[in-house]
């Protein structure tokens, strides 16, 4: 990780002549990976009478609106939408305050049992969260905290995922800092806020991205613990479209695209923070 | 009372490997300026960190003005320290580096700004307040580093080679900076380096330690003058003294010592003294510092004849690797570039500065009395 405020280092420049057909390659694999999105944004726009019929439409020829009125006035969509971000939002509020946390202790401090508790924290991540949905949910329901916001937040407010990814961010921080800190009198916590957070913030941006996207993305748990629609989140809205009785292909992914833009868009703000701190710590920099 | 007691410190980092410090002792006044020498490994930097309240002490005990400071932590002792690699915060300005330890503190904003500046004053640094750290060169985040340390008046400084990632002329500079700051604010200085020359011009007590444990202690040139044993003799003065295993005869001429080919003539006053502890019937190590040797023709009266193996021009001196079948010798002498590779040459042995040491205890045989360290100190 580099703390200081130098840029990395330039990449070599290459020849044009070099650069043109690694663009070329580039395009057509992205737009390979892209087309199932794009065609859904596509057809988000399309009358269901020209989905269904023996052409290939891959471009609306009437664009509509319809679908997205016929998804909003279905399922309360903006509740739902407001339910995802609040939790989601405590979710990565909370990992990051907890697994910073932890993160500090288990790489600044010493404490007898270090090793073997981190590795406790690591072996839970081998663990499938389904082996486990079935004994939290008698927990959280024994609790009574069935249909709220708590039920949705607590189990998330901590990783070992997030855990691992902060320590590994620390053990690449100079340990001299954290010396230096406490000879002038600084106290961990104080340490913490001023020194550590403010030199840490690849890592808090890739926590962030990466905690949001996930807890945006849930599905089992808000599916099991609420069944009322003020508690439901959108990923289980979305699959109240999908109805027996009347399939409307064009309307769910009308919902779909409107549910996708929130996470894509923390993604594209965040993915260069996402990325960097994906990296860092993987070659010392 | 002593300002500072160490008494058997002990550091132990795992049970199954050497003591990283065994059984230290040493008393350090207010005002001293003690450096801690030795090879890399030696316990040094463990020692200070001991000190700082960053390593815990397995065993002995730290008084500070006569109070017990084993279990403080780093925040309760209030000293301050300086590191190798500066450690600035690196998204702080030079000015709020400086600041930090006062900002704890809860210094008045007047206050802080006065005591800033005033070092920064003092380590010409007034120009820099608004840079960061990575826009300066390595002398200057040294420098702030100092500063950082003495805007808060620490009792104790404590330095962890703090010249060792400069070049050598920043070094030179860097070792005025620290004599002069420690004449002006007359602070007790604790300092860890392996060069000897920095512990040599900056120490008025030097520590000198191998494998945890500590050597001699004493003042720069009582150290160089009386070194306890060959590893002292060994580690202080550049290039190093040479050792050799000699035997002593008593003639009626005088004592002579026999070393190979080579007949080396002793003053009656050193061979008497070796004689009394029994070393007319055993071989003993001589040391002799390189400067106390001279060259002449291989043909004229030598006290040795060696081959020149190697040769390393200084400016003004050169160091001449030289070789017999016995061992081996490294004198320093003037530029002479007469003297090449290969070329055999006699030595000339001045042996009134000459050391002995016993050849299994390694101790010096010629040793001062015991208020060598103050009477040491009053020389300075």
């Amino acid at each position: 990780m580099s703390l200081s405020k130098e840029k990395s280092p330039q990449v070599l420049k290459q020849p044009a002549s070099y650069k043109l057909p690694l663009i070329i390659v580039n395009l057509i694999c992205g737009f390979i990976m892209l087309f199932p999105l794009l065609y859904a944004v596509s057809i988000a726009f399309m009358p269901s009478s020209e989905l269904f019929n023996m052409d290939l439409n891959l471009l609306p020829h009437n664009p509509t609106l319809e679908n997205f009125n016929a998804a909003l006035s279905k399922m309360p969509l903006g509740r739902f939408i407001l339910n995802s971000f609040m939790v989601s939002l405590a979710i990565t509020g909370g990992q990051i305050i907890s697994c910073s946390l932890a993160a500090f202790a288990f790489s600044f401090l010493d404490f007898q049992g270090k090793d073997v508790l981190f590795m406790l924290i690591m072996a839970t991540m081998m663990i499938p969260g389904e082996a486990t949905i079935i004994s939290n949910y008698l927990t959280v329901s024994a609790w009574q905290w069935l249909e709220s916001y708590k039920v949705l937040i607590v189990p998330y407010l901590t990783s070992a995922m997030g855990i691992f990814l902060f320590r590994q961010f620390y053990q690449s921080f100079p340990r001299s800092l954290y010396e230096a800190a406490r000879m002038d009198g600084c106290s961990n916590l104080r340490f913490i806020i001023t020194i550590l957070l403010p030199l840490t913030k690849p890592a808090i941006g890739a926590m962030a991205v990466y905690t949001f996207i996930n807890a945006w993305n849930m599905f089992m748990w808000p599916l099991l613990v609420t069944s009322s629609e003020n508690m439901r989140t959108v990923q289980i809205g979305i699959s109240m479209l999908d109805s027996v009785d009347s399939k409307s292909l064009t309307m769910m992914i009308a919902g779909v695209v409107l549910i996708i833009l929130p996470s894509l868009s923390i993604f594209i703000l965040g993915q260069k923070q996402l990325i960097k701190g994906m990296f860092s710590g993987a070659v010392k920099g | 009372m002593p300002f500072i007691e160490l008494k058997n410190l002990v550091k132990i980092y795992d049970k199954h490997t050497d003591k990283a410090v065994n059984q230290l002792n040493l008393q350090i006044d207010q005002g001293d300026f003690v450096v801690l020498v030795g090879p890399s490994g030696c316990g040094k930097s463990t020692t200070l960190r001991m000190l700082a309240g960053l390593e815990e002490i397995t065993d002995g005990a730290f008084y500070f003005q006569d109070q017990l400071y084993n279990h403080l932590s780093p925040q309760q002792r209030g000293f301050a320290m300086v590191f190798q690699n500066y450690a600035l915060y690196p998204h702080l300005t030079v000015y709020e580096n400086m600041a930090f330890s006062l900002r704890i503190r809860k210094e008045k904003k007047a206050d802080l700004d006065r005591k800033v500046r005033q070092a920064a004053d003092l380590l010409e640094l007034s120009d820099l307040l608004t840079r960061y750290p990575s826009q300066l060169s390595g002398g200057q985040k040294q420098r702030v580093a100092i500063g950082s340390a003495i805007v808060r008046k620490p009792q104790l400084f404590l330095m962890d080679e703090p010249l060792s990632n400069l070049d050598a002329k920043l070094r030179d500079q860097m070792r005025m900076v620290i004599a002069r700051l420690h004449k002006s604010l007359q602070t007790t200085v604790v300092y860890v380096t392996h060069d000897q020359v920095e512990a040599m011009t900056l120490g008025n007590k030097i520590v000198v330690m191998n494998q945890g444990k500590v050597q001699q202690v004493a003042s720069p040139a009582w150290l160089y003058q009386n070194p306890a044993n060959m590893f002292t003799a060994s580690f202080i003065g550049s290039p190093a003294i040479n050792f050799l295993e000699v035997e002593m005869v008593k003639r009626p001429s005088g004592y002579q010592l026999i070393s190979g080919n080579a007949l080396l003539h002793l003053s009656d006053q050193q061979g008497e003294r070796l004689a009394r502890r029994g070393f007319d019937r055993s071989s003993f190590i001589l040391g002799v510092r390189p400067g106390a040797i001279s060259t002449v023709p291989a043909d004229s009266d030598a006290d040795m004849r060696v081959k020149i193996v190697g040769r390393e021009l200084l400016g003004g001196k050169m160091i001449l690797y030289t070789e017999n079948a016995k061992s081996r010798l490294t004198v320093l002498t003037p530029v002479n570039y007469d003297l090449v590779r290969g070329q055999e040459i006699g030595l000339c042995l001045d042996l009134v500065k000459a050391l002995a040491f016993d050849p299994h205890s390694q101790e010096n045989l010629f040793p001062s009395g015991p208020a060598q360290a103050d009477q040491g100190r009053q020389d300075q």
